[in-house]
């Protein structure tokens, strides 16, 4: 392993709270959702075990739930003092504005940036690019990766490396790579995925979906080459604890905030 | 009054809500004129060097005539860098002057060649250089980690209390007198940001 350029920069550990109706959920490759509970009061919890980075991702993303999201992003903001990202359904700058205002730093984007690239631009003129993270839904199709729209049940026909390309140039600030294959799996991260993607951009991508241990972890900032990493149920279910991995990170010679 | 100046440049919400967490009360200046009512005057700020062209010639006229005064001031990101003669991420939208140097890009590189990722999105650690109490910057901790989200930087100067090294050092911190900056946002740095505001909003009592 080659030792890290830059000696104090933190690789950043990002918990992620799929909400619905307020609470939080999370299922198995995108499907059948678990109730895990209270966005606030999880969030509270990861903030004081040194959790770097919070995002809320509306997993419903109807009209009513969308203003039930803002609710529920005000509520998680007022508990912690660490970056928030919030996405799921935003699909104009009124509705980044929306959560924006509820006490998000970052918006998510997904299918409305696949189906209008140009809201990219759009939010990132109206926010900053720093707030802008572009989320892509990869699942591999022999050789490639393609990217899958509405929550990750569309093929695109778009390929990964060249979305998150297309992304950057447009004014993205960072993408938000979930593996659609390994989400909820536990087997680990899609290195293959990570490392193309991350390799490809000079934005930070964060890798997502398959942690299932804090050697995962280790595994993604170094042969992924990710510049953050997202966990949901292992972080929840408390299999694995935020410091635990730390731990195992700093061991291997990755500077964390701890 | 604490002023908390909007300028349009986002995370108003956040730095507010935070000094609230410290026991402070901000209240957002309506025009330049408010500022002479001001004991502290903080400036926030996230995103493009361009938003702060709102800060117009009455603005600038009046944050000068208050820090003249001595009156204690903390820009954050883009309100710390906007504090230097001015940046490359916007050519022709002048800083105020008030601290000697120029905004820069962030390098893609380190020195021993390697990519960097810009935007500096995440936490690093700020490696007070200030010698003493009156040239740092208040409840700032060395070796302590901080949230930072920028692609330009600051030159580290005469006026700098704090350095952070991403590809190469910049000011993390500044401190000349009454004025301080901070790039990192004390407002999402958790407990190590709180201490910063915390300390600041101390000294006015």
């Amino acid at each position: 392993m080659t030792p890290p350029a830059d000696a104090t920069f933190a690789r950043r550990l990002i918990a992620c709270l799929d909400v619905r109706d307020g609470r939080v959920v999370k299922g198995v490759n995108f499907e059948g959702l678990r109730d895990a509970g209270d966005p606030a009061a999880l969030a509270f919890r990861y903030d004081a075990e040194g959790i770097d980075e919070l995002v809320v991702l509306d997993v419903t993303a109807t009209v009513e739930d969308r203003l039930a999201l803002a609710r529920t992003v005000a509520a998680v903001a007022a508990n912690v003092c660490i970056p928030l990202a919030v996405g799921g359904g935003i699909r104009s700058v009124d509705d980044a504005a929306r959560v924006m205002d509820a006490g998000a730093d970052k918006v998510g984007i997904n299918t409305a940036a696949l189906g209008n690239p140009a809201l990219i631009t759009r939010v990132a003129e109206r926010f900053g690019s720093q707030a802008v993270v572009v989320a892509i839904d990869a699942a591999r199709d022999g050789a490639w990766f393609v990217v899958c729209s509405h929550a990750g049940r569309t093929p695109t026909g778009r390929e990964a490396v060249a979305w998150a390309r297309e992304a950057e140039a447009r004014g993205a600030g960072e993408i938000l790579l979930t593996s659609i294959d390994a989400d909820g799996t536990l087997r680990g991260f899609d290195c293959v995925l990570t490392s193309a993607v991350s390799g490809a951009v000079g934005i930070p991508v964060i890798a997502s979906g398959g942690a299932g241990c804090a050697a995962h972890f280790v595994e993604v900032f170094t042969r992924g080459r990710a510049d953050a990493a997202l966990a949901a149920s292992i972080f929840h279910h408390e299999t694995c604890r935020v410091r635990a991995v730390k731990a195992e990170l700093r061991a291997h010679g990755l500077p964390v905030r701890l | 009054m604490i002023a908390l100046v909007d300028y349009g440049a986002g995370n108003l919400a956040s730095v507010r809500k935070a000094l609230r967490a410290c026991g402070a009360d901000a209240v957002e200046p309506a025009e330049p004129a408010d500022l002479e009512r001001a004991t502290a005057i903080v400036l926030p700020g996230v995103g493009h060097f361009a938003a702060t062209a709102s800060l117009d010639h009455e603005w600038r006229t009046a944050v000068r005539r208050r820090l003249d005064a001595g009156v204690p001031f903390l820009g954050i990101c883009l309100g710390m860098q906007w504090l230097f003669e001015g940046s490359d991420e916007a050519p022709a939208a002048p800083g105020l002057g008030w601290l000697a140097g120029r905004i820069t890009r962030l390098p893609e590189r380190t020195p021993e060649g390697e990519r960097l990722k810009v935007p500096h999105a995440g936490w690093n650690v700020a490696r007070v250089t200030a010698v003493d109490a009156g040239t740092t910057v208040p409840g700032l901790k060395d070796g302590e980690y901080y949230y930072f989200t920028h692609a330009y930087a600051a030159p580290v100067t005469a006026a700098t209390a704090a350095t952070t090294v991403y590809g190469a050092p910049f000011a993390a911190a500044v401190r000349s007198g009454n004025v301080c900056g901070v790039q990192f946002h004390p407002e999402k740095s958790g407990a190590a940001g709180l201490a910063v505001l915390r300390a600041f909003l101390g000294g006015l009592r």
